[in-house]
């Protein structure tokens, strides 16, 4: 059965916030394989401006992903998580996630929509900081394909 | 200081160095602990087939955060990337032997923007196949 469209718009609670640790951005840069010193060495940051050290452009993810648990298993939606990809994804920054920022998300049922059977969902998490300004938000498009006949 | 690239003297179809990146079993169980996605898809050959994979996968983010690195290391600052988009059109299949598979990124100046931002436009292929759709970037230059 499709998706019911009377979700679209829908927000969810926003997530307790996640404090982002020094140590944590090192171990996924290292993880990436990326040795770019304003990961890890604040002085190169500085040099850009920055007041920390900063994360990689798709960490955010980390926490947008766990946040939009609260869509995928919504029992009143009924996606089917076992029959879930990963269609697409979406960062819109309004400046890097650093060491130091204490992040909640806010997910969002931005559209459903069923293509050949397939239900397709994009959920936006605005991911802010402590003082409620926008960090980055990001955009994922799930499909859940068709339940195959019989 | 801010980007290390001047916008005024880069051109439309300009094209930024090129990478390739090695994806072994290994990388991918540091990945997964790092990022937290412990989907049995990605390390656990057996599982992998029985959802009607040929073998263990890459973790989709894993192949876009690997892509921005193109695009990171030729600006220098990280958080010169504004925005950063794409689509998984097929999955890096990673064999369990020491050479793994390989990600291989080129990236091109597809448009200039205003407020001395450019568009890059990425391509990533791994086995020859293109793993990444409408793989894009707007950056912020000096």
């Amino acid at each position: 059965m499709p998706l019911d469209p009377s979700f679209i718009g829908r927000t969810y609670p926003p997530t307790a916030p996640y404090e982002v640790g020094r140590e944590k951005i090192r171990e996924f840069a290292e993880a990436i394989g990326d040795t770019n010193p304003v990961y890890t060495d604040a002085e190169a940051a500085k040099a850009f401006g920055h007041p920390d050290v900063i994360a990689p452009p798709t960490f955010p993810f980390l926490l947008t992903y766990r946040a939009a648990d609260q869509v995928v298993n919504d029992p009143e939606l009924g996606l089917d998580f076992s029959r879930v990809v990963h269609g697409d994804q979406r960062f819109s920054y309004v400046r890097p996630v650093r060491a130091g920022d204490r992040l909640t998300v806010t997910c969002t049922i931005d559209s459903i929509k069923s293509l050949a059977g397939n239900d397709v969902l994009s959920v936006r998490g605005d991911v802010r900081d402590e003082s409620g300004e926008q960090v980055v938000t990001a955009e994922m498009m799930l499909v859940a394909r068709a339940a195959e006949e019989g | 200081m801010t980007a290390n690239i001047d916008y005024d003297r880069i051109e439309v179809g300009a094209e930024l160095p090129a990478q390739t990146f090695p994806v072994t079993r290994a990388i991918l169980v540091r990945y997964a602990g790092a990022s937290g996605d412990f989907n049995p898809i990605h390390w656990n050959e057996a599982f992998a087939r029985s959802v009607g994979l040929p073998d263990v996968i890459g973790h989709g983010m894993f192949t876009m955060a690997e892509a921005i690195r193109v695009v990171t290391d030729w600006v220098g600052d990280p958080g010169a990337v504004v925005e950063y988009g794409v689509r998984f059109t097929k999955p890096v299949v990673v064999p369990n032997d020491a050479v793994g598979a390989e990600i291989e990124v080129s990236a091109t100046v597809a448009a200039k923007l205003e407020d001395r931002r450019v568009r890059i436009d990425l391509v990533a292929v791994s086995a020859g196949q293109k793993v990444l759709g409408r793989s894009r970037a707007v950056v912020q230059l000096a």
